[in-house]
């Protein structure tokens, strides 16, 4: 670069007017305002790049990528009853939809039955309700399990909801080792940012560990984790918060893992990510070739990795739901169809598009399927996936993924310095560090040091909102209080208690809990059963009410 | 004599998701509200108790999990047997203008929808304080 010119474009821009903006990520960090070679001129391309499907998969993690086969597309979807659920999968699957993805309801995500009084008001309004196999085999009524993959997001009492979906796979005569799919059973995050969690951390690391051991075993095809930075954007992170804390989880299991003895090799290759998809187009594309680049550096020079499978992060990307507004929703769709394009020109392997709609309410089928053909536009229209990694080699895109290693590292370190994942949720690290980002974030729109189109900038005065809503009746809670009921006076009752039996003497004596509860769950014992049951042994926990 | 405005901020339900909550709870205290925050998990019984306890003038319940028609008629009522006459029960979160309509006519305050400006529901507050408890509270700090 010569540096005359560089001078004489330095002192143009000094002297020049510029817009009266904030030229900052939607992280708040400065953005430089032009890429030049000597950002980057350490950048050596074999050791920092490489070629994609090849160490450290900066580039992807597939030779040919998106030429070779698509993303996923992957519409999460659950509300009201299974009977509902399993018409809306259905439509999906028809629309074209290669994958499912299960949405379940709030208590469901608690480990409550449908009957709990804590369950009162929330039965099927945020997801599908399932309390027992009977309602996960009406969820996957006529959809075969060794054709589809299915994703479920469920963490707190995932151990349960994979026993269910083993068991109905049975009954269809799908063996385990068929099936394909991912559950999400990221427990670290629940503590850091969902809060979705029922037990302490070391107890829910050890089921996770139990469910890694059952799988790498008798589930080949299986993703037995989804670590996931989505929830710690969505409660307020930034890119590089979610970066960091979702890459230190992933490597907690790891190591929790390896202290059960289990080979490296044998499990890695089977844990997946799943990463946000916010507003900042090139911060979000750096993240996840950084987040690939630090994951190979780390699973082969750290935990010493042998097979290249072990090396390679493939995630799922959601669009940032955070980011939707309930003004003008159906801006809505141009803000997803951005952040989809910065998943894809971020090598996903697997992505959701947010419906117009979710900030109001549960997505109505219209919205959905809006969704679903932005991401087939991108893929079989606008010509981006033709070419990999094209952003490779720009030195603004180089350097921001560079920064995005170097503070992820830093962020290691500090989590290390406080002894690891666990204490520093404990002494409530990252809750605080995501809480004050959120705090900063919404203070810039309070401000208007950030522009939120329709909410603090180029508003509608008189807008009326004409998108229709869906609405989940109060009669799904009664159904589904009524068929629980009626199942507990069909089923054997002497079984049911004697495997309960079975599995708290399990979880007393440390043995993997993933047979009795595959047997519990055959056996029509309920997702509160099996957890009360837990919950005697290892006991709730409670964050401190600090903010 | 100025007095400031104690202001339950709580997670009613099963819902974790407690960004928002925490933003409002930040920023009221930046206002120079006296902020109680609940923490999660909260039954409406929890929740009224420890307005009682704690003697405060409003109730700001975060609601996005959808049980908002469960748990705000509740927690009203548990205020009626209280005779907690003078405390103003308010809140925010994912809610439709319909269900908004039903609970204000049953006596719930201003409920704030997605993309609320904070300012406003500080200023609703203040206004609220004014007006019922005929006393100025204490200045803003940060507007």
């Amino acid at each position: 670069m010569d540096s005359k010119s560089f001078k004489r474009w330095q002192q143009e821009v000094a002297s020049a007017k510029l817009r009266d903006a904030k030229f900052i990520t939607a992280s708040g960090d400065p953005v430089e305002m032009l890429g030049t070679p000597e950002m980057i001129k350490d950048l050596d391309y074999d050791r920092d790049l490489g070629m994609p499907g090849q160490y450290p998969y900066t580039r992807g993690v597939h030779a040919t990528m998106y030429r070779g086969r698509l993303w996923t597309m992957r519409q999460f979807a659950g509300f009201g009853s299974p009977e509902d659920t399993n018409q809306r999968f259905k439509y999906l699957l028809e629309n074209g939809q290669t994958g499912l993805s299960v949405a379940f309801d709030l208590p469901t995500l608690m480990g409550r039955d449908a009957d709990d009084p804590w369950s009162e008001g929330e039965v099927g309004v945020c997801g599908v309700s399932v309390s027992s196999l009977r309602d996960m085999e009406i969820l996957f009524d006529g959809i075969p399990l060794d054709k589809v993959s299915t994703s479920m997001t469920i963490n707190s009492p995932a151990i349960i909801l994979l026993a269910f979906y083993i068991a109905v796979a049975e009954k269809q005569g799908v063996k385990p080792e068929q099936l394909r799919g991912t559950i999400q059973n990221d427990i670290l995050k629940e503590y850091i940012a969902q809060k979705e969690y029922i037990f302490p951390p070391s107890p829910s690391m050890r089921i996770i560990v139990d469910m890694i051991e059952y799988c790498t075993e008798s589930m080949p095809q299986w993703n037995t984790i989804s670590i996931s930075g989505y929830h710690i954007r969505e409660a307020g992170s930034t890119a590089l918060q979610e970066l960091a804390f979702t890459l230190a989880d992933g490597f907690a299991y790891i190591e929790a893992a390896m202290e059960r003895g289990l080979d490296i090799d044998a499990f890695a290759p089977r844990l997946s990510f799943f990463f946000n998809a916010h507003n900042d187009f090139f911060e979000e594309i750096a993240k996840y070739r950084a987040a690939r680049r630090i994951y190979a550096r780390r699973m082969k020079e750290k935990y010493g990795a042998k097979k290249e499978r072990s090396w390679m992060l493939r995630f799922h990307t959601q669009t940032a739901g955070c980011t939707l507004t309930a003004q003008q929703p159906e801006n809505n769709i141009v803000r997803v169809a951005y952040q989809a394009l910065a998943a894809v020109l971020g090598g996903t392997q697997s992505l959701h598009t947010n419906s117009m709609d979710e900030t109001l309410a549960l997505p109505s089928e219209k919205a959905v399927k809006i969704a679903l053909r932005t991401q087939q536009i991108l893929a079989y229209e606008s010509g981006v996936p033709h070419t990999i990694d094209p952003l490779a080699g720009s030195y603004f895109m180089e350097d921001l993924t560079n920064k995005m290693e170097q503070g992820a590292e830093e962020y290691f370190k500090k989590i290390e310095e406080l002894g690891g994942v666990i204490p520093a949720i404990e002494k409530g690290f990252f809750q605080r560090e995501i809480a004050e980002a959120a705090y900063r974030y919404q203070l810039e729109i309070e401000n208007n040091d950030r522009y939120i189109v329709g909410v603090n900038a180029f508003q509608d005065k008189d807008e009326k909102i004409e998108i229709p809503l869906l609405q989940i009746s109060p009669e799904v809670e009664k159904e589904q209080v009524r068929r629980l009921q009626e199942l507990k006076r069909e089923r054997d009752n002497n079984k049911v208690q004697s495997l309960l039996k079975e599995l708290k003497q399990a979880a007393i004596e440390n043995k993997n809990l993933m047979p009795v509860i595959i047997e519990a769950a055959k056996a029509y014992a309920t997702v509160g059963e099996m957890i009360n049951t837990l919950k005697d042994v290892f006991g709730e926990y409670q964050e401190s009410t600090d903010f | 004599m100025e007095k400031k405005i104690r202001i339950l901020v709580a997670k009613a339900g099963l819902d974790g998701h407690d960004r928002g909550a925490k933003v409002v709870a930040s920023f009221f205290r930046d206002a120079g509200f006296e902020v109680i925050y609940s923490g999660l998990r909260q039954t409406p019984q929890m929740i009224v108790q420890t307005a009682l306890q704690e003697d405060v003038d409003v109730i700001a319940i975060s609601m996005l999990s959808g049980a908002h028609m469960t748990v705000f008629p509740r927690v009203l009522q548990l205020m009626k047997e209280n005779n907690m006459n003078d405390v103003l029960l308010t809140g925010g979160g994912i809610m439709s203008d319909e269900d908004i309509q039903k609970l204000q006519e049953m006596g719930v305050g201003r409920l704030f929808g997605p993309g609320s400006s904070l300012h406003e529901a500080v200023a609703y507050v203040r206004e609220w304080y004014e007006k019922t408890k005929g006393a100025k509270p204490e200045k803003e700090n940060h507007d």
